[in-house]
């Protein structure tokens, strides 16, 4: 079984999955129970600063959309920071740390944009003995309207500058939380590294309303009839996270910063692709929110499994192990040319990639009186709907042709030479192939 | 409990054999009611197919990806509007149709899971609720003037009433009984139509307006096809099959000895399960429905022991699989390969003599080897015969048809059991009923 043991920033933790910032944080309780599922690390949901704490909505924090069998596949939320003073996280942050010296202890900070508020709750974080320190900088619901949480993280210079600060007064590990709520991720991940941060997180949740009541004409969740944003979360977000996190991991001004995934990571798999493009580990919240801490048993089950299978021995061999290969658009090689293929024996005569091939796509599937579907490869350009519409995982497959064949749907022979689209005749800005 | 006043081994045919708390748990709905969850859960399942197969497996073809995707998406009154559109009485085709052998084995998940879309309860969760509404939810076209007699209030003649009154006609429905509904009413067991629903349904088809039902009225009776064509510019017939086979066994007229449409009618129509005397041992003699809804019944009403004995072997039987399981199920024994050769007794039935059947191709022979069951009833379920009047053409021992139930005399059509083609199913005689209609009113129209 492999070794799951991973070191980021110089902090170990017995695997790489740890517990977003977020209400499964929030306090001792709920700490104690995930370390005890087996979860690597906490980030500790965020404190703010001294004083009196924020206040949460005394009606629905949470809204979903489903699958089929409601199954959750987006969960978004309006609840704000922590709201219990600061003293008793601070506590219980100390005393939960000391009881699990080998997990992963990060406190989520959230204070306003002024070096005094970073100053005086720094000093007070660093002495309840946790292994680093995140910085909120994403949440965009709420206290964005206070000039906090993704009101900075969209300025990168705000996101710089408190980083700054950070590294000046606090002298472990500062990982900077990014919002998914702008144009460009490359510009506040480099913005956080000019700031001296030792890693960035992504994504905060993203602003979304989940669904309108029908009968109040309300977005849910709604409050007294009315409804806000909220912060999007679960497994409909992770194509995005991954995404920004392909863009920064392979991003010159940022290739090498350590980034911590998140977003909608809910199965061993979804953590290894993250994993693999860039990320140093994992943070979870909606799969906990949605099975509880038990689920972290199948993340580390299956993630040693398939690194047994694939002969790695670390986490950290995985690490980027895809970077080198997600690319621009322009870089794609034409001359690869894939026919989809059914397997008859496989096939259930749903009959879907029909209806999705002839209604929306090339008209290159028959369908015959005795319903076998079959690919027209005269028509075929292996868009991948078919598959992605079938039923029967590996029912269909897309299936490369060799250099030297004829494909029937261009009447050209398969080229063996990649070839793109800088080069490509039809591009008016083409340049000669060297 | 209260305790009956007889048992299961009570000897002779006794009514009370069981427990009045044990009779209701009984003859419950076989198929409960999805509740609103499990309806969820089940409509999920739905791959919405292209073309769907079981669509193709309907007789009356029904859109059930559709149906199911508006389940799904909370609309179930709009998936009764589409049951509906294709099959008026799609609350009871839910509740009887063999959806193993139909929509459900046509499935394309029976094929990848062996576990279908559970699309017969589906469709009973989509027209209870909306007939839970009390509301007919269709309008009639503008009176036409034109004027239709049905004979026969059961499945095809309830279909083709419907549908012609929709589309403005007047139509007069003849029934021999003394309320309508047709084996819908009389035939069915009684788990399967629970809390009186097939008149209800009647009751509810009706709301469309422009129907008169007229019972006490048998053809070739106090009815004759001749009348009805001189009153009428078209007729639909759909009278079933009135007639039962004889056994042609020595003893068959010994008491204990009756056809089991009739043990059937008397049971669904019993206000008091606990009066319905029922034997100790039962042999029931047939492969069919009818057989195991009299067999399965009688093991529900209390008799100790209940044999379906059936001439050939469990291939051939004509009652679905499921309904054999479902015999079985209750404690039903099923024998095969025996057919009766007499029955015994002083007056009362006492021992059924069976003998064993074999067919080396040549058609099915006796061998000659027989065994003797006790038997104080003995049901007979060996096919029903056409009754019928006015010289139509036969075809075999149907009434003949071509095209949308057109039978051999002008102005005459036919659908259901009564006519020839498609199987004696509910669902296949709504189809024809209905379809007739529509050729009906095109020659009306015409």
């Amino acid at each position: 079984m492999a070794d799951l043991t991973t070191e980021f920033l110089g902090i170990k933790s017995p695997n790489p999955f740890w517990l977003a910032s977020a209400p499964p944080t929030d306090k001792e309780y709920n700490v104690r129970r995930a370390f005890e599922a087996g979860w690597g690390g906490v980030v500790w949901k965020t404190l703010g600063a001294e004083g009196p704490p924020v206040v949460n909505v005394n009606g629905p924090r949470y809204g979903a959309i489903y699958g089929a069998d409601r199954r959750l596949l987006g969960l978004n939320n309006i609840e704000l920071i922590t709201d219990r003073p600061l003293e008793v996280n601070l506590e219980e942050i100390t005393r939960v740390k000391a009881d699990y010296p080998d997990r992963a202890m990060i406190v989520s900070i959230m204070v306003p944009c002024e070096e005094q508020a970073w100053k005086d709750i720094l000093p007070r974080v660093a002495a309840t003995g946790a292994d680093g320190i995140e910085l909120n900088f994403g949440c965009p619901h709420g206290m964005s309207e206070r000039g906090m949480g993704a009101a900075v993280g969209q300025v990168p210079e705000y996101i710089e500058m408190v980083t700054r600060w950070c590294k000046q007064y606090y002298d472990k590990p500062v990982i900077v939380k990014l919002t998914p709520n702008i144009t460009d991720v490359r510009k506040p991940a480099a913005a956080a590294m000019r700031g001296g941060a030792d890693a960035v997180s992504l994504i905060n949740t993203i602003n979304s309303i989940t669904s309108v009541n029908l009968d109040t004409m309300s977005p849910e969740p709604s409050i007294d009839g009315k409804g806000s944003h909220g912060g999007y979360c679960g497994p409909a977000v992770k194509p995005i996270a991954m995404s920004m996190v392909s863009e920064i991991a392979r991003n010159p001004d940022t290739h090498g910063l350590p980034i911590s995934g998140i977003g909608g990571i809910t199965t061993w798999r979804d953590a290894a692709e993250f994993i693999s493009l860039g990320c140093g580990n994992v943070q979870v919240c909606t799969a906990a929110m949605t099975y509880g801490f038990k689920v972290v048993q199948e993340m580390i089950s299956g993630l040693s499994q398939w690194m047994d299978e694939k002969g790695y021995t670390s986490v950290e061999e995985v690490v980027g192990r895809a970077v080198p290969n997600v690319t621009d658009w322009q870089y794609l090689n034409l001359n690869y040319v894939a026919k989809a293929k059914i397997s008859q024996d496989d096939c259930i005569k749903c009959g879907r990639c029909y209806a999705a091939c002839e209604d929306t796509s090339h008209q290159a599937i028959a369908m015959s009186s005795d319903r076998v579907f079959t690919v027209i490869d005269e028509e075929c350009v292996a868009c991948n709907l078919c598959v992605d519409v079938c039923p029967v995982e590996n029912c269909i497959t897309m299936e490369p042709m060799t250099p030297g064949e004829v494909d029937p749907r261009t009447g050209k022979a398969v080229k063996k030479e990649y070839a793109n689209w800088t080069t490509h005749p039809n591009n008016p800005g083409a340049v000669a192939a060297e | 409990m209260s305790s009956p006043q007889n048992s299961p081994m009570t000897p002779g045919i006794a009514a009370g054999r069981l427990p009045q708390e044990t009779l209701a748990d009984n003859f419950a709905d076989l198929h409960a009611p999805y509740a609103p969850h499990e309806a969820a859960v089940a409509a999920d399942r739905c791959y919405f197919c292209h073309d769907a197969p079981c669509v193709t497996a309907c007789p009356t073809d029904i859109d059930i990806p559709l149906f199911i995707r508006q389940i799904s998406t909370g609309t179930p009154e709009a998936a009764a509007k589409t049951i509906f559109d294709s099959n008026i009485l799609g609350g009871m085709c839910a509740r009887v149709c063999p959806t193993e052998d139909l929509c459900e084995q046509a499935c394309v998940r029976e094929i990848a899971e062996g576990k279908p879309v559970e699309i017969g309860r589906l469709q009973r969760h989509a027209t209870d609720t909306l007939m839970a509404k009390q509301s007919h939810p269709y309008q009639r076209a503008p009176e036409t003037g034109k004027k239709v007699a049905v004979v026969g209030a059961g499945p095809a003649g309830l279909a083709c009433a419907h549908r012609l009154a929709m589309h403005g006609h007047d139509v007069t429905i003849y029934d021999a009984a003394d309320k309508p509904g047709g084996l819908n009413e009389f035939g069915i067991a009684a788990y399967k139509s629970t809390d009186n629903y097939a008149a209800a349904e009647v009751d509810w088809l009706l709301g469309i307006g422009g129907i008169t039902v007229k019972t006490g009225m048998r053809l070739g009776d106090n009815l004759s096809l001749d009348d009805l064509t001189g009153c009428f510019p078209a007729v639909f017939l759909g009278v079933g099959l009135g007639g039962v086979n004889g056994l042609h066994s020595e003893g068959e007229d010994k008491t204990g000895v009756r056809d089991a449409v009739e043990f059937i009618a008397e049971l669904r129509q019993a206000s008091d399960l606990a009066t319905l005397p029922v034997g100790r041992d039962v042999v029931v003699i047939g492969g069919g429905m009818t057989a195991v809804d009299a067999a399965v019944q009688s093991k529900l009403l209390g008799a100790q022991n209940v044999t379906i004995a059936y001439r050939r072997g469990r291939n051939a039987m004509s009652a679905s699989t499921f309904e054999q399981d479902l015999a079985a199920s209750k404690g039903v024994r099923l024998m095969f390969n025996l057919q009766p050769t007499a029955i015994y007794g002083d007056g009362d039935v006492g021992e059924i003599e069976l003998e064993y059947t074999s067919d080396d191709g040549s058609g099915l022979k006796g061998t000659g080897e027989t065994i003797r069951l006790p038997a104080d009833q003995v049901f007979k379920a060996i096919g029903q015969t056409l009754v019928t009047d006015g010289g139509l053409e036969l075809d075999g021992r149907k009434i003949a048809v071509t095209g949308a139930g057109r039978t051999s005399r002008k102005g005459v059509w036919a659908g259901g059991d009564c006519a020839s083609g498609g199987d004696d199913l509910t669902v296949t005689a709504v189809a024809e009923g209905r379809d007739a209609a529509m050729d009906i009113h095109a020659t009306l129209s015409a």
